[in-house]
C-alpha cells in the first residue's frame, strides 16, 4: 500500500497541500479530480520525491520513503507519467525506452512487448520523440514509466489536449496495464471518464481533501460541489 | 607552396590538440549547462601533477598518465560532487562566479607550490623526431597527438550517441527533471561526467605539456583557445568543437608565419569573422 499521511507541501513560501492524507492499494485504480491549481500533481510529485516532503508523509508497505529522490522511489516501483509527456527530444522513441528499461526494476513490460501489442510504437520507434502526434507521445510517455516496471503507475493529465481517439487508445494501454495487477493513480479533467476508470476517487480543492469514495457510488452534485468550493 | 603546406598540416595538428581541450568545455556546457571558468587552470594542474610524478617515479611523460589519468577522474569526481553540484542547475550564474572563484584559487596554490618559474615536459627525442612526406616534414609528436585526440573524439561520440551513458547524458541535457523521473540520478551522473573531463584534461595537458612550457598563469590561455574550439563549433555538438579546434590552430600557425607574434591575434580574428557570419557556430545543432 502506498499512502501519504497529513502531508503538507510547499513551493518556496507558498503552501500546496494541507494535511493531506490519501492511499492506493496494490491493483487498485484511484482517481484524483479538482479544479486546476487545486495540488493534485503536487500530491503525485511529493509521492515520488520531486517536491520535498518530511520523513513519514510517505509510507509504501509499511516503510517511511517521504523526500527520498525521484530514482529511489522508482527502484522501490512507483512511476511518475508526468503532466505533458516531457519526452526527451534529443532521443528517439526507441532510446527514450531503452534509457527507462535500463534504470527500472525488471518484470512483465518490455519494450519488444510493447511494441507489439501497439505496432503503431514500432512503426515510430526509430522517429525522435518530438517528432510524433500528441497522442503517439502520450503512448511512448506511459509505455517509458510502464517498461521500469512499477507497482504503482501516477499519471498526470494523460488526456489532455488529445483527441477522443487518442485517449482512447491511452486509456486502453492503461487497462491493459490494471489487468495485471499494477495500481494507477489518475489525474483527470473529465470527472465523468475519472470516475468510469476508476475504484474510488478524490475530489481536491485548495490542498486539501474535500470528497472521497467510491467511484461507482459517486453522486455527481456531491463531486460538482466539491469541485467547484460551491 | 611547400611552406604553405607544412603550416597548413602542422596547423592542423595544433588545431587537434586545442579541439581535445575544448572537448571538456563542451560536454560540460552540453550535459550540464555549466560553464567551467577553471578549465583552461585545471589542464595546468594536470601537467603539474604530470611532472611532479614523473620526478618523484623518474618515468616518461606517457608513462605518467597512468597514474595522472585516474588521479584527474577522481579529482573531477570529487570537485563536481562536493562543490559544483552545489551550483549547478541554478541558472548560469552561479557556476560561473564559483569557477571564476576556483580558477584563481587554483592559480595561487599552484603558484605557491610550484613557484611562477616555467616548466615543461620532457620526452627525450620523441619532441624532437619527424619523417618526410612528399617534401613536407611531419613532426612525429604532433602526429601522435593528432591521433589520440581523434580516437577520443571518435569515443565520446560514440559514447553519447550509442550507449546508455549518451542516452543519459542526452536525457540530462534535455530536461533535468524529467531524467529524475526515469532514473537518472544526476548529480551522481555529474560526478562521473566531470570526472571523464578531467581524464581527457590530462591526456590534454601532457600532450600540450611537452610541445609547450606552462606556467600556474597559463590556465587562462588555454581557456580562451578552448571557448573559441567550442563557440566556432557550435555548442552541444562534439564534431564541431573538433572542426573549431582545428581552425583556430591553422588560422594561428598562418598568423604565426606572418609575424611570430600575431599567432593567437589570427586565432581570434578568425574566431571573431567567423562568429559574425554565423553567430550560433559552425555547426550548431538544428533547434528544436
Amino acid at each position: 500500500m502506498l499512502s501519504t499521511d497529513s502531508v503538507d507541501a510547499y513551493y518556496g513560501l507558498f503552501q500546496a497541500l494541507f494535511g493531506l492524507s490519501f492511499s492506493v492499494s496494490p491493483g487498485e485504480t484511484v482517481a484524483l479530480i479538482g479544479s486546476n491549481g487545486a495540488g493534485k500533481s503536487t500530491l503525485l510529485k511529493t509521492i515520488v520525491g520531486a517536491v520535498g516532503v518530511r520523513r513519514d508523509g510517505v509510507r509504501l508497505d509499511g516503510e517511511d520513503v517521504g523526500g527520498d529522490s525521484e530514482p529511489r522511489q522508482l527502484a522501490r516501483g512507483v512511476a511518475l507519467v508526468p503532466e505533458g509527456r516531457r519526452l526527451f527530444g534529443s532521443l528517439t522513441v526507441l532510446e527514450n525506452l531503452q534509457l527507462a528499461a535500463r534504470n527500472g526494476r525488471s518484470g512483465p513490460w518490455t519494450i519488444p512487448r510493447l511494441m507489439q501489442e501497439f505496432p503503431v510504437m514500432k512503426e515510430f520507434q526509430h522517429r525522435p520523440s518530438t517528432a510524433l502526434s500528441g497522442g503517439q507521445q502520450q503512448l511512448v510517455a506511459i509505455s517509458r514509466a510502464l517498461v521500469c516496471n512499477p507497482s504503482y503507475l501516477l499519471c498526470d493529465e494523460i488526456s489532455l489536449g488529445l483527441s477522443p481517439l487518442a485517449v482512447n487508445e491511452v486509456y486502453r494501454l492503461l487497462s491493459r496495464a490494471r489487468s495485471e495487477g499494477l495500481a494507477v493513480v489518475l489525474v483527470e479533467q473529465n470527472v465523468t471518464r475519472a470516475l468510469a476508470e476508476s475504484d474510488r476517487f478524490y475530489c481536491i480543492q485548495k490542498g486539501r481533501v474535500a470528497l472521497s469514495g467510491k467511484s461507482a457510488e459517486a453522486d455527481h452534485a456531491k463531486v460538482a460541489q466539491a469541485y467547484f468550493g460551491m | 607552396m611547400q611552406i604553405a603546406i607544412e603550416t597548413l598540416v602542422g596547423g592542423l595538428m595544433l588545431g587537434a590538440l586545442y579541439a581535445l581541450f575544448g572537448l571538456g568545455l563542451s560536454l560540460s556546457l552540453g550535459v550540464m549547462r555549466m560553464i567551467n571558468i577553471a578549465h583552461g587552470d585545471l589542464i595546468v594542474l594536470g601537467a603539474y601533477l604530470c611532472s611532479v610524478i614523473m620526478q618523484l617515479l623518474g618515468v616518461g611523460p606517457f608513462l605518467s598518465l597512468i597514474l595522472v589519468v585516474p588521479l584527474m577522474f577522481v579529482i573531477g569526481m570529487l570537485l563536481q560532487s562536493l562543490l559544483l553540484n552545489r551550483v549547478v542547475g541554478g541558472g548560469t550564474l552561479s557556476p560561473l562566479l564559483l569557477t571564476f572563484g576556483l580558477s584563481i584559487v587554483l592559480q595561487n596554490v599552484l603558484q605557491e607550490t610550484f613557484s611562477a618559474d616555467t616548466r615543461s615536459l620532457q620526452a627525450g627525442d620523441l619532441a624532437l623526431r619527424g619523417f618526410h612526406l612528399g617534401g613536407v616534414s611531419i613532426g612525429l609528436l604532433p602526429l601522435l597527438s593528432t591521433v589520440v585526440s581523434v580516437v577520443i573524439f571518435a569515443g565520446t561520440n560514440w559514447l553519447i550517441n550509442g550507449s546508455h551513458l549518451g542516452r543519459q547524458a542526452r536525457a540530462v541535457a534535455d530536461d533535468p527533471a524529467t531524467a529524475r523521473l526515469v532514473g537518472v540520478d544526476d548529480r551522481n551522473f555529474f560526478a562521473l561526467i566531470t570526472g571523464f573531463i578531467l581524464a581527457v584534461i590530462a591526456i590534454a595537458a601532457v600532450l600540450y605539456g611537452i610541445r609547450t612550457p606552462f606556467a600556474p598563469s597559463s590556465g587562462p590561455e588555454r581557456l580562451l583557445y578552448s571557448f573559441e574550439a567550442v563557440v566556432l563549433g557550435g555548442l552541444g555538438n562534439i564534431w564541431g568543437t573538433f572542426i573549431g579546434g582545428v581552425i583556430i590552430g591553422v588560422a594561428q600557425l598562418f598568423g604565426a608565419k606572418v609575424s611570430s607574434g600575431l599567432g593567437p591575434f589570427f586565432g581570434h580574428l578568425v574566431f571573431l569573422a567567423t562568429l559574425l557570419a554565423r553567430p550560433d557556430g559552425l555547426f550548431r545543432r538544428t533547434q528544436r
